[in-house]
């Protein structure tokens, strides 16, 4: 699987209070609606910067805080094609795999803001097109968790073993 | 090799000998969504085809974020709540009770040992009642009402030891407030955490949820205490007899042990925008405050109320401070009027909100305005936690918080304590 985007960088600690606020998660279930909101206390305008499959770049411990799962849903609707940090809160983490929301770890310190990247996803490796440089995820999933991503998320992995299977 | 708490907890729900590291399928006890986070389930529940729900007895639903609703869309919200919980027959709250952690161990949901998921990241809170409880997305909380288990990687545990008499005015939230500043927001990423020690031992059940309340602000799975008398004491006040809990073996091997001497502790305070930004208060230059919230799953209970009102009785509050005090139940409201209470908050010059989320998460009942500085006993203080990215977070005590509502601006509760 090839992402191909360009890359929005972000800092260490980005909670999920910033990728979508909670006063809009608790009025509606329109995840298309939601996305305009996506990042919005940080930059207002950070909607209108996205183009399809663009990648978002974070620091450490991306998706800290609420269990929202309405964080990882509203950047995929938004058009984010994948999210490389250096390390990932853990219930993020897994509600990103279950709703189809690629994820890699990785040393971020060599991507700038707007820089073009190539993402092997299941080889991990980012291909940095601005800078020439190749990086080497550090990601491991587990089987189930592949077998979800795989299946385009736990919705479909549900209905496709009938149960959790290891 | 011997087990410890999270391993033996797993060992009983996947039917096998677990340890730290392995991946499991486990059979859940219970299960907990809010309204946040409850509809988003219903939605992927219906997508996959359910018809029953697994132990529905077992499952609670709570109106708390914002309740009563503030507009049309929440209203519509709770709405498919109500239709779901009616047509599977789990349990949902009666209208206004309460915040869903403590609604979900009033009504006896998290027992010593069990295995608890619920969606909504500070579900951790139970684990002051000796369980594993953790927090799960929609996805997840809909995957457990079909199938009744979960998938999970087994942690590897973390014990904090906490020794050491509390000074006066010092609580169980500078404690953890401490730890948070000590690990940073992601030092325990995925670890279980035990807690013990004779600071422990020696708090009350309240004082130890605010605790486990805010492991996940450091990355944890769970945070979990021990279980001794006043376990017992907490479930038979509820009318359940709980005779044993679950201990570590002697031998159980720790990915790390840390102990704390608090003797020497002083208030803590989480200055914007994040929790592990902590400082002793005498390190705290003069902040002026226009907002002061008491409440929430970390410090709503009864004792926190006790605490405020500890320090308000008798005085007024600063005239350019909103005071918002929202009791964490209505059966701690109920106690807190009893008691006298709320009478001293409402002499004092505060507002009391009825139970369940308040202003913690911005949805309503009290948004601050630009520019304007907060001082609150909730667990988070995200730039824009509160409704306004604009507005300053300040997370401390009840006894802080009170005493920096009366000053009009933050303030060491010692100044007010005999």
């Amino acid at each position: 699987m090839i992402l191909k985007g360009k890359a929005h960088k972000f800092g260490d600690d980005i909670n999920t209070d910033y990728i979508i606020s909670g006063k809009y998660k608790f009025k509606s279930l329109d995840f298309n609606e939601m996305s305009k909101h996506l990042f919005e206390d940080l930059d207002p305008e950070f909607y209108k910067k996205i183009n399809p499959d663009d990648i978002i770049v974070a620091g450490k411990n991306f998706g800290c805080g609420s269990s929202r799962e309405q964080a990882p849903l509203v950047i995929k609707y938004a058009g984010i094609s994948l999210v490389i940090a250096k390390s990932f809160a853990r219930i993020f983490y897994r509600n990103s795999i279950n709703v189809g929301l690629p994820l890699l770890e990785a040393d971020t310190d060599k991507i700038d803001n707007g820089d073009e990247l190539e993402v092997d996803l299941f080889q991990g490796k980012i291909y940095n097109k601005t800078k020439n440089i190749t990086i080497l995820s550090k990601s491991t999933f587990p089987d189930i968790m592949v077998k979800i991503l795989q299946a385009g998320g736990l919705v479909e992995y549900l209905k496709k073993e009938g149960d959790f299977k290891i | 090799m011997g087990k410890t708490i999270a391993e033996k907890i797993f060992s009983n729900h996947a039917n096998k000998d677990v340890k730290a590291g392995d991946i499991i399928i486990a059979k859940l006890d219970a299960l907990m969504g809010q309204d946040g986070t409850s509809p988003l389930a219903i939605k992927v529940f219906e997508e996959l085809g359910g018809t029953r729900v697994i132990n529905p007895e077992k499952v609670l639903l709570v109106t708390d974020h914002s309740v009563p609703p503030p507009n049309e869309g929440v209203a519509n919200l709770h709405k498919l709540m109500r239709e779901f919980a009616e047509k599977y027959g789990t349990q949902i709250t009666e209208f206004g009770e309460g915040v869903c952690h403590q609604v979900f161990m009033e009504r006896g949901l998290a027992t010593p040992g069990s295995l608890v998921i619920g969606a909504d990241s500070h579900t951790c809170t139970y684990g002051a009642l000796n369980c594993f409880s953790t927090g799960v997305g929609s996805s997840e909380l809909a995957a457990a009402m079909y199938t009744g288990k979960l998938w999970f990687k087994v942690p590897s545990t973390v014990k904090i030891n906490i020794n050491g008499k509390l000074p006066k005015g010092v609580v169980s939230k500078d404690i953890i407030l401490y730890l948070v500043g000590y690990f940073k927001a992601d030092g325990l990423t995925y670890k279980a955490i035990e807690f013990d020690g004779e600071t422990i031992r020696d708090l009350s059940i309240d004082g130890r949820a605010t605790i486990t309340n805010m492991v996940v602000e450091m990355g944890a799975k769970a945070g979990i205490m021990p279980f001794d008398e006043k376990t017992k004491e907490f479930f038979k006040n509820i009318g359940i007899v709980i005779n044993n809990g679950i201990e570590a073996d002697k031998d159980a091997e720790y990915e790390s042990i840390y102990n704390f001497d608090i003797s020497n502790l002083e208030p803590q305070v989480a200055l914007p925008h994040t929790v592990d930004n902590v400082y002793p208060i005498s390190q705290i230059e003069k902040i002026k405050i226009h907002e002061a919230f008491i409440g929430t799953c970390t410090n709503g209970r009864l004792e926190d109320l006790r605490y405020a009102a500890q320090i308000l009785k008798g005085k007024k509050i600063n005239k350019n401070v909103k005071l918002i005090i929202t009791p964490a139940s209505k059966r701690i409201y109920m106690q807190a009027l009893k008691e006298g209470i709320i009478e001293t908050f409402l002499n004092a010059g505060a507002i009391v909100t009825n139970p369940g989320c308040g202003p913690c998460v911005g949805t309503h009942q009290g948004v601050p305005a630009d520019g304007e500085n907060v001082i609150s006993t909730a667990n988070r203080n995200f730039k824009g936690r509160m409704g306004n990215n604009k507005a300053l977070i300040h997370l401390a005590s009840p006894l802080t918080v009170a005493a920096s509502a009366i000053k009009g601006e933050i303030t060491d509760p010692r100044e007010f304590l005999d």
